[in-house]
């Protein structure tokens, strides 16, 4: 049979061959050659879900819990799941309105629909409990477990911080965080944040195109476990803490208490202050705004590291301590005092004074004297040079300059350069006596309550110091930042500290003329010295610097009270007893103590 | 003539492990495509893998029932046949169960079955049948419509259904009048038509129009070299559309600018008419009705595209063509296709190790959708591999159509390559993105009895015809 057309079998076959060509063309580049599928096929089926840590927990010194966890839960939604559900229902057991579920849902549907995205932030347990066993219900919707912060007393705000969420510069500057984590702020917290947050885990998950998990992926082998947080040991003494900021109520001010020996912070107050558990949860925006707005106590200021305050009279044993190294004094060097020295009064005592009962009346002729002669020192060959010197000293104190404590918003108060007068009064224009004020600390100068505490340290350490701090160890064992157990000793000699001490000891247990009699404690030799810091704004500052026992300094103390007067009159006796209390546990004197706590002297009152 | 031969030895061995070599290839990726922990049995009544296995068994017996009937039933029964299955296709339309929309299936009992995988081999065998019968010459008239109609028979019934993807299949018999004669003029102009198909979705239609004239005046010029002529014809085109412009403004004011055109065409064309008939330049007047033609053909399938196709299946068009793009709308079918066998990656991820697939991120993975198991867990050697063992399928079948001593049993294997072909192509080239998602099955790979079934008819009916070649000489 003849066949005209038996050359097109060659045409079918080529045409099957190049179709057959064409497939595996393609086959090949997109199987081999391109592996931007494999990557889209991994983000279709691996779902990570990260496992938060467990932050750490916070102790005082004595390994009682400051801060610990509580769980909360983060309610997720993957839309693209959300079928049919009672909506009434739903809001009404997470106690959100329609109109909030409609929101929720739109921006979670704009963020994606078929990854999850958080619908409702930290749901407490109590709500969780209700609504745990009606999840069921709502399918699309699962519960992330997360932990908040709890504190076991109302206290210690300024010195704790507080815990938020990571927000966009956070995230860009540490490629650490991820949108969703939290972060501490301020404080402890913030301090110890890479040790406190532990490290996020990851497990990866094989989930369906209904985002339904299938199982572990690859076993789990690439998971990684989240690790909790490692704890915190605070140097802070929770009983301490919390009498002192009872004593504070309703004032303005702050209560530095530090242990001598070691720089370990007993107490940091700063009042007014707040209530650290506002700061957590869904009500820490709202909380933290109205705080933030209140100008008038400015409760989210640390007084205690942020305030300048002039250090009034309780600069007058530092004065003095630098006559004395300086040879310009000696501890029998008499001054007289009538009513005062040139245009600086004082008040009635006898006269004339040695060093100690210069101290121990707060006479301001006695250091107006001796400052003068600091500057006029003939050693040196100009006022300003013999300044340099005595700013030296201060500095060696931790004046002037930021003391190194771990938390973030400390100021470094001012101790003024000479080159500050310079400019004030002209090149070699001032004197001594143009800048006497600074001899009984008032004038330029400004100190943080921590620096008036670190100061009264060293004094009671008899030339040393080390750089306040809050955290006593991270875990059980692990150390801290080296600085803080380094000594920082003062270019005085030891010996030189004595009639200082004796002056302050007999200020407050001196009998005739002594200015804070009202802090001495029975059995326990108190060391002190009253301060009435002028206050361009109102009525002067109440301070007051202490430390005790005598012999073996156990704490040391300073205490600003804002607007109250006498530094004898408010900080002296709080002083007293927050020694008292740490010393002994227990306060003797109940009516002093009541009257302390029942005392109303806040920002708000001073006009009255 | 007769001669005793054992049947069963003449039965091409090659095609026959090919046949084997996909069923079981096929229940293996079945089972990978609907694999699940809690379904682990290899047979398992209520999983596809399970039923499968079912109509693989059926399938042999059906296999070894075509082979054992004398292949004289298939010459002398094949219009019977046919008849039959038209029947089976009107009724389905009728008592049919509509699953998705379309009354493709009759249900008995638990089983159900799809006319329309069967009228594929009656089809065959009406084709071979009329082919046979006389000696007949296909670039005449007459018997180029007769077969083309006993195409597109069972191709306008099971496109009632509505079955867009089986209904396509029928056209791939064309294949077959082309190798016996039908002029390559008619898949040229096919593909013209196709092209200009997409062309017409893809472009405005005035653009499209404006450039066929003016491919018109270019091919004009070509082939009468001409200057004046077509100087002339430009100058006759443009005066009507200037009347038809100006008609328009003044009274009818509603035609659009396309139309425009088109009508100035249809009136010049009335000059041209003359102008060409004394001219005697006939190959001007057939580049003119070409280009009417087209244009007519455009404006209607601007026409049955926006009107007569329904949104899904317009969306699916569009798609392809790159003017949409949604890979979570009907686009994600493909998409996640792709995606699922591009991440196969050369070796594969391993058998039931396929996380796409297993995700039940492919839809009718185990049916139209089988490949991507395939690529997903054995990457492109496995792709590799399985368009090899159709490629080789397809070239054995024709060296076996080229031998055989009938017409009837030559038209009838180039059938069964053209319609295995079609499948093989257009399945596997719409789960890698570059043919429309056109739902139809994997030969012998994808779930289903019916196609199974049809396919295995289909073949073995002419393996019995190739194994009785040296019985009678037909």
């Amino acid at each position: 049979m003849k066949d005209a057309f038996i050359n097109r079998k060659y045409v079918i076959m080529a045409v099957v061959a190049l179709a057959a060509l064409v497939l595996l063309v393609r086959l090949f580049i997109i199987q081999v050659v391109k592996d931007t599928y494999r990557l889209s096929a991994d983000n279709n089926v691996l779902r990570y879900v990260t496992q938060y840590p467990a932050r750490g927990l916070i102790y005082d010194r004595n390994k009682r819990y400051l801060v610990y966890n509580q769980a909360a839960y983060d309610m997720m939604v993957v839309p693209a799941q959300v079928t049919r559900i009672d909506t009434a229902t739903f809001c009404k057991l997470l106690e959100i309105s329609t109109s909030s579920f409609r929101e929720r849902m739109n921006a979670a549907i704009s963020y994606s629909r078929r990854a999850p995205s958080v619908f409702l932030k930290q749901i407490s347990a109590e709500t969780y409990a209700g609504l745990q066993e009606k999840m069921f219900m709502f399918p699309g919707f699962y519960v992330q477990p997360r932990t908040l912060r709890k504190y076991s007393k109302p206290i210690a705000a300024h010195l704790l911080g507080y815990v938020s969420e990571v927000d966009e510069g956070i995230i860009r500057k540490d490629p650490y965080y991820k949108a969703g984590d939290y972060i501490g702020k301020l404080g402890i917290e913030e301090a110890y944040e890479k040790e406190l947050r532990g490290r996020r885990g990851v497990k990866i998950y094989l989930v369906d195109v209904y985002s339904r998990i299938k199982g572990s992926y690859a076993d789990g082998r690439l998971d990684t476990t989240a690790l909790q947080g490692k704890d915190i040991i605070s140097t802070i003494d929770m009983d301490l803490q919390e009498y002192g900021e009872m004593l504070m109520h309703n004032k303005t001010g702050s209560i530095v208490a530090l242990e001598p020996k070691t720089g370990e912070v007993l107490t940091l107050v700063s009042s007014p202050n707040y209530d650290p558990a506002l700061l957590v949860g869904r009500v820490r925006s709202e909380n933290f705004a109205r705080l933030n707005a209140d100008t008038l106590n400015l409760p989210l200021f640390n007084r205690a590291i942020q305030a300048k305050y002039p250090p009034g009279s309780t600069f007058k044993p530092i004065n003095g301590l630098i006559g004395l190294a300086e040879d310009v004094i000696t501890p029998s060097t008499m001054f007289g005092c009538n009513n005062g020295y040139l245009f600086v009064g004082c008040h009635s005592h006898s006269s004339p004074l040695d060093l100690v009962h210069g101290i121990s009346n707060s006479c301001n002729s006695y250091f107006c004297q001796t400052f003068r002669r600091i500057l006029e020192n003939p050693r040196y060959g100009s006022v300003s040079e013999a300044y340099t010197k005595w700013k030296e000293y201060l500095n060696e104190f931790g004046f002037g300059k930021k003391l190194g404590i771990e938390l973030t918003n400390e100021l470094p108060g001012l101790i003024p350069s000479p080159a500050y007068f310079d400019k004030y009064y002209g090149k070699n224009k001032w004197k001594a006596l143009t800048v006497i004020s600074l001899a009984i600390g008032q004038g330029e100068i400004e100190t943080t309550p921590l620096q008036m505490a670190n100061m009264t340290a060293a004094i009671a350490n008899k030339g040393y110091f080390y750089i306040p701090h809050i955290v006593r160890s991270v875990g059980d064992n692990e150390s801290i930042d080296k600085k803080f157990l380094t000594k920082q000793v003062v270019n005085i000699d030891t010996a030189l500290f004595g009639p200082i001490i004796d002056g302050m000891e007999e200020a407050v247990n001196g009998g005739g003329g002594a200015t804070a009699s009202v802090a001495a404690l029975k059995d326990i030799t108190v060391c002190g010295k009253t301060g009435t810091a002028q206050n361009p704004h109102g009525k002067d500052h109440s301070v007051f610097i202490a430390f005790a026992p005598k012999d073996d300094p156990k704490i040391a103390i300073a205490v600003f009270v804002e607007n109250a007067g006498f530094g004898a009159t408010y900080a002296a006796p709080v002083a007293s007893l927050m020694i008292e209390k740490y010393l002994k546990g227990e306060v003797s004197n109940k009516a002093l103590e009541q009257r302390m706590v029942e005392l109303k002297l806040s920002a708000g009152d001073k006009e009255r | 003539m007769t001669r005793n031969v054992n049947i069963w030895k003449r039965l091409d061995k090659p095609v026959i492990l090919i046949f084997l070599l996909l069923v079981v290839i096929g229940w293996f990726n079945i089972y990978a495509a609907v694999y699940n922990e809690e379904h682990t049995r290899i047979i398992d009544l209520s999983q596809r893998y399970g039923k499968q296995f079912i109509w693989i068994l059926a399938t042999f017996v059906i296999a070894v029932f075509v082979v054992v009937i004398d292949s004289r039933f298939y010459t002398f029964f094949a219009w019977f046949i046919y008849g039959f299955v038209i029947l089976l296709l009107m009724l389905v339309l009728v008592l049919g169960k509509e699953i998705n929309g379309a009354r493709s299936w009759f249900q008995i009992g638990a089983l159900s079955l799809q006319p329309s995988e069967f009228a594929k081999a009656g089809t065959a065998l009406a084709l071979a049948a009329y082919l046979n019968s006389r000696k007949l010459d296909l670039s005449r008239f007459r018997a180029f419509v007769i077969s083309a109609g006993i195409i597109i028979l069972p191709a306008i019934l099971v496109a009632i259904q509505p079955d867009m993807g089986s209904a396509l299949v029928y056209f791939s018999l064309f294949i077959v009048l082309f190798r016996e004669g039908m002029s390559p003029y008619i898949f040229i102009s096919a593909f013209i038509m196709v092209i200009l198909f997409f062309f017409t979705i893809l472009f405005n239609n005035l653009y499209l129009t404006v450039a066929l004239i003016v491919i018109a005046f270019i091919l004009a010029w070509l082939t009468s070299r001409k200057w004046t002529m077509v100087l002339e014809g430009i100058g006759i085109f443009i005066a009507s559309s200037a009347v038809v412009f100006l008609f328009n403004r003044l009274i009818t004011k509603s035609l659009e600018d396309d139309q425009i055109l088109f009508i100035a065409l249809v009136l010049s064309g009335l000059v041209y008419g003359v102008y060409f008939f004394n001219k005697k330049a006939i190959s001007v007047m057939v580049i003119y009705i070409f280009l009417v033609g087209s244009l007519v053909f455009v404006n209607s399938v601007d026409f049955a595209f926006n009107r007569i196709l329904k949104p899904h299946q317009k969306e699916r068009v569009e798609i392809m063509l790159g003017i949409k793009s949604d890979p979570h709308g009907t686009g994600y079918n493909v998409n996640q296709s792709i995606i699922s066998i591009g991440s196969g990656g050369f070796t594969g991820k391993g058998y039931l190790k396929g996380t796409q697939t297993k995700f039940k991120f492919v839809p009718a993975q185990s049916t139209d959708f089988i490949f991507c198991t395939i690529g997903e867990e054995w990457g492109f050697l496995g792709s590799f591999s399985i368009v090899s063992l159709y490629v080789v399928l397809l070239f054995r079948l024709i060296i076996l159509a080229e031998k055989q001593r009938s017409l009837f049993s030559k038209v009838y294997g180039y059938a069964v390559t053209s319609i295995l072909f079609f499948h093989f192509f257009i399945n596997i080239g719409m789960a890698i993105g570059i043919v429309p998602v056109i739902g139809i099955p994997l030969p012998f790979l994808s779930y289903g009895g019916s196609s199974l079934w049809g396919f295995t008819i289909l073949l073995f009916i002419f393996l019995r015809l190739d194994a009785s070649r040296a019985e009678y000489l037909i």
